[in-house]
């Protein structure tokens, strides 16, 4: 399978301020690859440079082969970008939103006309396609940026937290649409800071903190990197008088409460199953669930940002 | 080769022409173009006019001049902070066209803008205060030019990479006020003291107006050639120190977004 997306050695001042230090890697064509990081890590600025948004200010970035510095108005149209902000333009109609985008990358009339009928229908924008965006709700807004970075047909499609700030039935929406352009081919280059997200969503993921990869692997390979105890998720069907009770259960090294749940972590969570059992029968209580649970994406997250933050915070 | 450059460049000047149509479509109604591209030189000349005895051949060409001054550079100005500002510079710098394929679309937004507008006070002229033409083409030609010219020297007015239109329209009425007292404007360039004489020529107005008062049959005070080959250097000055000066502050104001 040929690269999508090729970055080597990337680099990025803003000032004396390094904000990329020598970023590399690779998405594979027709791949979901998520990049996830905290606050100012350097996402948005890894994204701004791939999309040829920003110039960095060393490294290379290669777009389906083309450079991007070199060759960046080839390197543009095969991609498409969906920003974090909601940033159509307010003024205009869905439509002449739509047709702005097109016109831009060239499309021919009549190609736009039917591309621009086809996704207002598909992201059920069509009946207010002749309405200002002005007066859009944010789900709306979203699924416009979406269908206006989809006109063109990209190859590849950069989302920056599609589903941040949401509801429910629009995220789910632009969870679903998201996977129908992957399984068509599309290339996705997600960066969010929804792990979980990302975890159900990415076939790989790389994780930067500080300007730095941490690590790039798939969910479940990045889960087995780190030794974290695992845990017993357990729900009654009331709640305990006293939680701490279940910590005199053998094995069990730690208890927390997760809303109406109970955390026991373990290193060995086959062997706390009948003492659970004989605890819960002792209290008359009745088990509405029970789930072993392993480390998750999110621990992984945790521990690879600490460790970078550590080191930074030695090397000063 | 060669063909590929020229399609290359098509393909772009396609683009600037859709970042105009867009533009026209979002900016020539906004209450900052209204009031400075319209409303202002409107009463910035009905305060030099009435009440006094001023000649038709001054009047009418001033009228136009300083119409068409404001209105072609009031736009452009506008733009670029105004798209900083909602974040959709983005969406347009993501799209395979250049920087100075943008900034062309909203010079010529400007430059539409100013013809259109010129057309009122023309009118006025004419229908109004009984102002004859003379040389129609001269006219036509003084009009485009000067446009274009204008709305390049708006475009340099917006370099610095801000999101406050507001910013950018004090700064442009600081550069654009001084300008119409010394470009024949008020006094024509016969009347103006030595002084005014020596500096009247850094003004590209000075020309559009000199070019006016020809066109409608009175003597210009410059050749017509000379006029039009200083609205062309003018033209071609601010065009490129445009691209220079956004090319320079664009990353910061991307950074910015």
């Amino acid at each position: 399978m040929g690269m999508a997306i090729e970055v080597k050695d990337l680099v990025k001042y803003y000032g004396k301020f390094l904000a990329l230090e020598n970023v590399s890697f690779n998405v594979k064509k027709g791949e979901i690859f998520g990049f996830l990081g905290p606050n100012g890590a350097g996402k948005t600025t890894t994204q701004k440079i791939l999309t040829g948004i920003l110039k960095p200010s060393g490294g290379k970035v290669s777009i389906l082969g083309y450079d991007i510095e070199k060759d960046p108005l080839l390197a543009k149209k095969f991609t498409g970008i969906v920003p974090d902000e909601t940033n159509a333009y307010i003024e205009l109609s869905a439509w002449d939103n739509l047709t702005l985008m097109g016109n831009l990358y060239g499309m021919p009339g009549k190609r736009l006309e039917e591309r621009a009928d086809e996704l207002l229908k598909m992201f059920d924008l069509y009946q207010r396609r002749k309405d200002r965006v002005k007066g859009f709700s944010r789900g709306m807004k979203r699924r416009l940026l979406l269908a206006m970075g989809l006109i063109h047909e990209p190859d590849i499609l950069f989302l920056d937290e599609p589903v941040s700030g949401l509801d429910v039935q629009s995220a789910r929406l632009m969870r679903k649409v998201i996977m129908d352009l992957n399984q068509k081919g599309i290339t996705i280059f997600l960066t969010t800071h929804n792990i979980e997200e990302a975890n159900q969503m990415c076939h790989r993921v790389a994780i930067i903190c500080k300007g730095k990869i941490a690590a790039i692997d798939r969910p479940e390979s990045l889960k087995k990197t780190i030794k974290v105890t695992q845990s017993l998720e357990v729900a009654f069907d009331k709640p305990l008088e006293n939680v701490e009770e279940l910590k005199e259960i053998p094995g069990v090294e730690e208890v927390k409460t997760h809303g109406d749940k109970i955390r026991l972590f373990t290193s060995d969570p086959g062997h706390i199953i009948k003492p659970l059992v004989i605890y819960s029968q002792d209290k008359n209580l009745e088990f509405i669930s029970l789930n072993t649970l392993g480390p998750s994406l999110e621990e992984v997250f945790v521990n690879l940002t600490e460790e970078r933050r550590q080191d930074i915070n030695e090397k000063q | 080769m060669k063909s590929n450059k020229i399609n290359l460049l098509l393909e772009q000047f396609k683009g600037s022409l859709v970042i105009a149509k867009k533009d026209m479509k979002i900016y020539y109604l906004k209450p900052p173009v209204l009031i400075f591209g319209v409303l202002f030189p409107m009463f910035l000349f009905l305060a030099f006019a009435v009440g006094r005895e001023v000649p038709l051949e001054t009047l009418v060409p001033g009228l136009v001049g300083i119409t068409l001054f404001f209105t072609a550079s009031t736009v452009v100005p506008l733009i670029m902070p105004w798209e900083t500002r909602l974040r959709t510079l983005e969406l347009l710098v993501s799209a395979p066209i250049g920087v100075q394929t943008i900034l062309l679309g909203d010079i010529l937004a400007s430059f539409f803008f100013g013809i259109i507008i010129s057309l009122i006070p023309l009118t006025v002229g004419f229908v109004f205060l009984g102002a004859t033409i003379v040389n129609p083409l001269v006219l036509l030609l003084n009009i485009i030019i000067s446009s274009f010219c204008f709305s390049s020297l708006g475009n340099i007015m917006s370099f610095p990479p801000t999101g406050e239109p507001s910013q950018i329209m004090m700064l442009s009425n600081l550069i654009r006020l001084p300008l119409i007292f010394i470009s024949g404007i008020f006094v024509p360039l016969p009347q103006m003291p030595y002084w005014g004489k020596l500096i009247a020529p850094l003004s590209p107005l000075t020309y559009t107006t000199d070019l006016t008062r020809y066109s409608l049959g009175d003597i210009s005070f410059y050749s017509v050639c000379i006029n039009f080959l200083m609205l062309l250097l003018f033209t071609v000055l601010f065009l490129l120190a445009g691209f220079k000066l956004h090319s320079k502050t664009m990353p910061k104001r991307i950074q910015n977004l």
